[in-house]
């Protein structure tokens, strides 16, 4: 097992320089482009480009030049925005990361609850007027698009019922997590809840087919005739295979989500986020700071993703010799 | 003669307006191993599934009498059930490559059955998993019993179940078909495995199968199967020796013979099995079928050797 985690881990890290060479001939080697003047930005005069050139060694080879580039994000941390004059990447896009991760780990644990008790009480009670309903509800979370359903709750929590039954609810905006619990968790109750429903409709729906194709297995029918009891076997036999699917695309979506796919809701609640903050950079063309959401993003895709072959391997025993 | 284990007399199971089992009787003594024969199709299965009331198809409807023990298993509430069920009856499926969850060793799941029914600790249990995997012939059971089942060849997963029925010593084992899925000598090892195992344990054995060499070997009393009914009961030798049922000559005359003439094609029944509606369910593919086959006939006969067949005693020779 630990062979096995160590080997991942070391798959992960090779995955993460080929997208950073990727990235960087993308961004640097794209032919027909200058990049020392996309990453000054829009009408910028000749020395800032002088500067440019220089800072990132446009008169170099290119290895030279992604060497540069790694040193200025990851080493020297002074990868500066030409389009917001002096104002350093790094910085900015590390005070972004916890705003998303509280928005995503908290949504995250309201979407599997709900999904997993959604999908399990629709696929244990299959055949009656429960699973429908169930259903119902799951279809009705996938189909409202986040930024639409995220306006809805703003205008009901913020202004028309603001003055009666929610007046509890804060502003929108984010609360550290150091200036109390409390007030953190409150500002991203309505958040949480928005991303959340998307989700826990396709899981459910998802572990509801997984749970009625494990219900009809072979493995479910020796269950029963060993005498186990009908709740033993939904939640030991049935429902434990049956996660092995929902896990992996959970790291999936996760991973995506704290890369930024959470952008949307970020934007709706004025949460300032690394989604937010690639909307922003994407609106001005400011390169530096694309580059490094986008390094940033996929550090957390390939971090999720390695965490959870781990995780799989832990649930899936047949996996852990591949 | 002894009280017999099991008596199931007139066992019907309607899925809507399909009738699977047709006022099915028969009974297991103590120790006694039960053959039960016929094709595809023909109620074998989902009979001994009606009588351990694992049928799961909603609107299946099972009705008749099952008694196990002087007890009806069909008016048991669920939790008695579920403590006749893996204690006092086992059943092993035929499929040994899907039959144990994926996710937990072998002794794992030995030991949650054994947990199931009697009050052991988990190391007792792992125990008792480990002795009965030595006693069903898996090597290194020590080491094995942590395996899990994708790393057992399908012979051994077998043994493996058959060590998981066996954990708490049931009175009455309900095999189906229990060796169809694997190869003819691993075949053969199990059948050599479970007679062994009958001799020791002294357990009842219901062996389901389409396999007439099986039966030979292992049954003591044969019941053959057509259409969700009994078409002949009776000892082995009375079955494999004087078969009196149209449908048991047709099962016997398709298994190739080892000595004698080479047969050019090896005769098989015509026709596909599939009950009739009215009257005898085998009328549509018998050779032999005249007018009183219109009716359904009763199972009748002497000396412990019942069959269902209107046919004259002078026209009952092969």
């Amino acid at each position: 097992m630990i062979g096995y985690i160590l080997r991942r881990f070391g798959a992960a890290l090779l995955v993460l320089f080929a997208i950073s060479v990727l990235v960087f001939l993308i961004f640097f080697a794209t032919p027909g482009v200058d990049p020392a003047a996309r990453i000054a930005g829009k009408n910028a005069d000749p020395a800032t480009l002088a500067q440019v050139r220089a800072s990132f060694g446009f008169d170099r080879p290119l290895p030279v030049q992604y060497a540069l580039m790694m040193k200025h994000l990851f080493i020297s941390h002074d990868l500066t925005s030409f389009v917001n004059r002096g104002t350093l990447v790094i910085p900015q896009i590390i005070e972004a990361v916890p705003v998303t991760l509280s928005l995503v780990v908290g949504a995250a644990v309201i979407w599997m609850v709900l999904g997993v008790g959604m999908g399990t009480l629709a696929g244990a009670m299959r055949g009656t007027l429960v699973d429908p309903l169930v259903m119902l509800l799951g279809v009705f979370g996938v189909s409202l698009p986040v930024y639409w359903l995220g306006e809805v709750v703003n205008l009901i929590t913020q202004k028309q019922l603001h003055d009666s039954v929610f007046s509890w609810v804060p502003p929108l905006g984010y609360v550290p997590m150091s200036e109390g619990i409390g007030q953190w968790a409150l500002h991203l109750l309505f958040p949480w809840l928005t991303l959340a429903l998307l989700y826990a409709g396709i899981y459910a729906r998802l572990l509801r087919g997984e749970l009625i194709n494990a219900l009809n297995e072979d493995y479910v029918r020796t269950a029963r005739a060993k005498g186990l009891s009908e709740r033993r076997i939904l939640v030991k036999h049935a429902l434990r295979c049956s996660l092995i699917p929902i896990v992996s695309l959970f790291g999936l979506d996760f991973g995506a989500l704290v890369g930024g796919a959470a952008l949307l809701t970020e934007v709706v609640f004025g949460l300032p986020g690394v989604g937010k903050l690639t909307y922003q950079a994407l609106q001005n063309l400011d390169l530096p700071v694309i580059m490094g959401t986008v390094l940033y993003a996929a550090f957390f895709v390939v971090l999720a993703n390695a965490v959870v072959d781990v995780l799989y391997a832990r649930l899936d025993p047949r996996v852990r010799r591949a | 003669m002894p009280e017999p284990l099991l008596e199931v007399s007139d066992l019907r199971i309607r899925f809507g307006g399909f009738t699977a089992v047709d006022g099915l009787s028969f009974s297991v003594r103590p120790g006694e191993v039960l053959g039960v024969v016929g094709e595809s199709g023909s109620g074998k299965s989902v009979s001994m599934l009606g009588v351990l009331g694992l049928i799961r198809t909603p609107g299946a409807e099972v009705s008749g009498q099952v008694v196990f023990r002087g007890r009806d298993l069909l008016a048991l509430k669920n939790a008695e059930m579920r403590a006749v069920r893996g204690r006092e009856i086992a059943m092993i499926f035929q499929d040994p490559m899907t039959a144990l969850t994926p996710v937990y060793t072998i002794g794992w799941q030995i030991a949650e059955q054994i947990r199931a029914h009697e009050k052991v600790s988990r190391r007792a249990a792992r125990e008792r998993a480990i002795e009965l995997l030595g006693e069903v012939g898996i090597p290194a059971p020590e080491q094995r019993v942590d395996a899990y089942p994708h790393e057992f060849s399908g012979g051994m997963r077998q043994r493996a179940v058959i060590a998981m029925a066996l954990s708490c010593n049931p009175a009455l084992l309900i095999a189906d078909e229990p060796t169809t899925a694997l190869d003819v000598t691993t075949q053969a090892q199990i059948l050599d495995l479970m007679r062994r195992l009958r001799a020791d344990h002294g357990s009842a054995v219901v062996m389901i199968t389409h396999d007439m060499g099986v039966v030979s070997e292992i049954a003591d009393e044969v019941l053959v199967m057509y259409g969700g009914r009994a078409v002949e009961r009776g000892s082995r030798r009375q079955v494999f020796h004087a078969p009196r049922h149209p449908y048991t000559w047709g099962l016997l005359d398709s298994v190739p013979r080892v000595r004698g003439a080479r047969a050019r094609r090896l005769p098989t029944i015509p026709g596909t099995p599939g009950a009739s509606g009215q009257g005898c369910p085998f009328a549509d593919r018998c050779a032999h079928s005249f007018a009183a086959c219109a009716e359904v006939p009763p199972l009748t006969g002497g000396s412990g050797h019942l069959d269902a067949c209107w046919l004259p005693e002078e026209k009952r020779t092969r």
